[in-house]
């Protein structure tokens, strides 16, 4: 387990990519990581530090945001696909569930639920689908005919990954899927996805503020700073080495801090995690 | 006449009539339905397809049976065109980008039609009958019948194909997303193309019931206008409401040139809706069917 890093192939693997936005600004300064076959590894960092944007840049997203990949490489299951529309990407069997609940509201739970199976062609198996999402998130049979707008915003995540599901991937980007929502909510969210990890065998990878919950749930992690891996580890190492938890997870004491800027971050993480 | 037969008349008329705005303003909402964009070139649309039509008919001496179906094709072509060659680098840019694009394809269009086809009106002639159909004091119409027929049909389909079928629901994923869209692997520049394809086909529709009551000119393009008193009413991106937007719309023209026209001398018909519109505006912007935003606390 400890190895992720070092398997011959993994599922997906990203390769030291840079990311430009808008031709001038630069996101991602090579970026390198790996998402091992039904592993579920953690991207943590601050706001800001580049985890929407490398799950962006995996999903094909980024090209919507007038955003490039332009260097290095994003492969999956051994095929490039950093030049691929999302569409292709999708197909392909990696689906990204966005940053703060992006359910189309004024679709119903199921109709959201039924644009998830989209790109696969045979519509009759998207009954079945339906069921076994209904079979990991009771709460949406309940309310299918409701207006996604309407619903509560943990049931708004739940459509989200529920949707994602319908496209049957080999791996699911999540992106911040606690956000905003009380801890309760988040824990069965989790135990959730990590359900559908252990009986569909869907990989996940995670971006998250929330590194303690994260870490808990995850093999692996990377942790982000501005726009590169400044760590990578064991979930376990990561959450008890004393460092990390003091400059990246801001779990203990006050450490040398050089300008306002880093005390405003560190009051936030401190705030996600107690 | 007696009066009550007479306040009928105008009743029935303006609902046909209606039904008749309703299948353009169709086109209208379908665009903006999927895509967002407010197509100010849906009465120019419906005036080429008139012109596609009439001039097979007139010119090329082609059947009836051949010269629709060269329209529809015709207009379906152009909606794809247009989308390829002129939308789809609008797309993500500000709302007044496309309305200012498609003002200026009306002119275009209201230019080149005249210009490739010819400035003088043609006629339209559909193999029915001019005598109208007295149903008690009605009196009906054949054209009127079959305009409010067709719409009724293709409103029912369009209707039908947005709420139930699995591209409708996409295309209304993408209405209310489309980056989400994108993320669940919907080719959205695929469905924008739809979208314009299928407002082809009304708009061919429309030209062609249109164009067999007024003739086919320039002028023909000018039925676009009722479009907006027609959409704003009912909701900018409601079926439904385009259906309900063009009876009112239908129904006050008539009733205002049946019973205000005779003291103010006429033309109160082409501003009555206008007015109606504006009232909307300030009392319920997203029309009686539209689309509230959802807002949550």
């Amino acid at each position: 387990m400890s190895a992720v890093s070092d398997d011959a192939r993994p599922l997906l693997a990203v390769n030291s990519i840079e990311v430009i936005y808008d031709h001038v600004i630069l996101v991602l300064k090579g970026v390198s990581l790996r998402v091992p076959e039904g592993g579920i590894v953690a991207l943590l960092g601050a706001n800001g530090a580049g985890k929407s944007t490398t799950l962006k840049s995996i999903s094909g997203l980024l090209r919507t945001e007038r955003g490039n990949v332009t260097k290095g490489t994003i492969e999956f299951r051994g095929q490039p696909i950093h030049r691929k529309d999302p569409a292709e990407v999708v197909k392909r069997g990696i689906v990204q569930v966005m940053e703060g609940r992006h359910v189309f509201e004024h679709l119903t739970v199921e109709e959201n639920l039924l644009t998830g199976g989209y790109t696969r062609k045979n519509g009759h198996s998207a009954r079945a689908d339906l069921e076994l999402v209904y079979g990991y998130f009771p709460r949406l049979a309940e309310r299918r005919q409701v207006r996604a707008g309407y619903v509560s915003g943990g049931e708004q995540q739940m459509v989200a990954i529920g949707r994602a599901l319908m496209a049957r991937p080999r791996l699911m980007l999540l992106d911040e899927p606690s956000m905003g929502l009380a801890p309760i909510l988040v824990q069965e969210i989790f135990e959730i996805v990590s359900r559908m990890n252990r009986e569909a065998g869907v990989a996940v990878l995670l971006a998250e503020q929330n590194a303690t919950m994260a870490l808990r749930f995850a093999q692996y992690g990377y942790v982000m700073e501005n726009g590169r891996i400044v760590l990578d580890g064991d979930a376990r190492t990561i959450g008890e080495n004393e460092d990390i938890k003091e400059f990246y997870l801001g779990l203990s004491g006050v450490g040398q801090r050089k300008s306002y800027r880093d005390v405003k971050h560190y009051r936030r993480r401190k705030r996600w995690l107690s | 006449m007696v009066e009550w037969q007479f306040t009928l008349l105008l009743l029935s008329n303006g609902l046909l009539i209606g039904l008749m705005y309703s299948l353009i303003a169709l086109g209208f909402v379908l665009v903006y339905k999927a895509t967002d964009a407010i197509n100010f070139a849906q009465g120019e649309f419906v005036m080429i397809a008139g012109f596609v039509v009439a001039v097979a008919l007139g010119a090329y001496g082609a059947p009836l049976w051949l010269a629709v179906p060269l329209g529809l094709a015709a207009m379906v072509a152009f909606g794809f065109g247009l989308e390829r060659v002129m939308l789809r680098r609008l797309i993500g840019r500000p709302i007044i980008a496309v309305v200012m694009a498609t003002i200026g394809l009306a002119a275009i269009l209201r230019g080149v039609g005249p210009l490739t086809w010819g400035a003088e009106t043609k006629p339209l002639v559909l193999p029915i009958s001019d005598e109208p159909f007295i149903l008690g004091p009605l009196f009906v119409p054949p054209i009127q019948l079959l305009g409010a027929s067709v719409s009724i049909v293709f409103l029912g389909v369009f209707g039908w194909f947005f709420l139930k079928s699995r591209k409708g629901i996409a295309m209304r994923a993408i209405a209310d997303s489309q980056q989400v869209a994108m993320a669940m692997g919907i080719n959205v520049e695929r469905y924008f193309a739809l979208a314009w394809a299928m407002t082809g086909v009304v708009s061919a529709l429309g030209g062609v019931i249109w164009g067999s009551m007024l003739g086919v000119d320039v002028h023909l393009s000018l039925v676009g206008f009722k479009v907006f008193p027609v959409v704003i009413l009912g909701g900018l991106d409601s079926i439904p409401g385009a259906i309900l937007g063009g009876l009112i719309v239908g129904v006050v023209e008539n009733v205002a040139a049946g019973y205000v026209d005779p003291y103010v001398g006429g033309g109160t018909k082409d501003f009555a809706p206008y007015v109606l519109m504006i009232l909307a505006l300030m009392i319920r912007p997203y029309g009686i069917f539209g689309k509230r935003i959802i807002e949550r606390v």
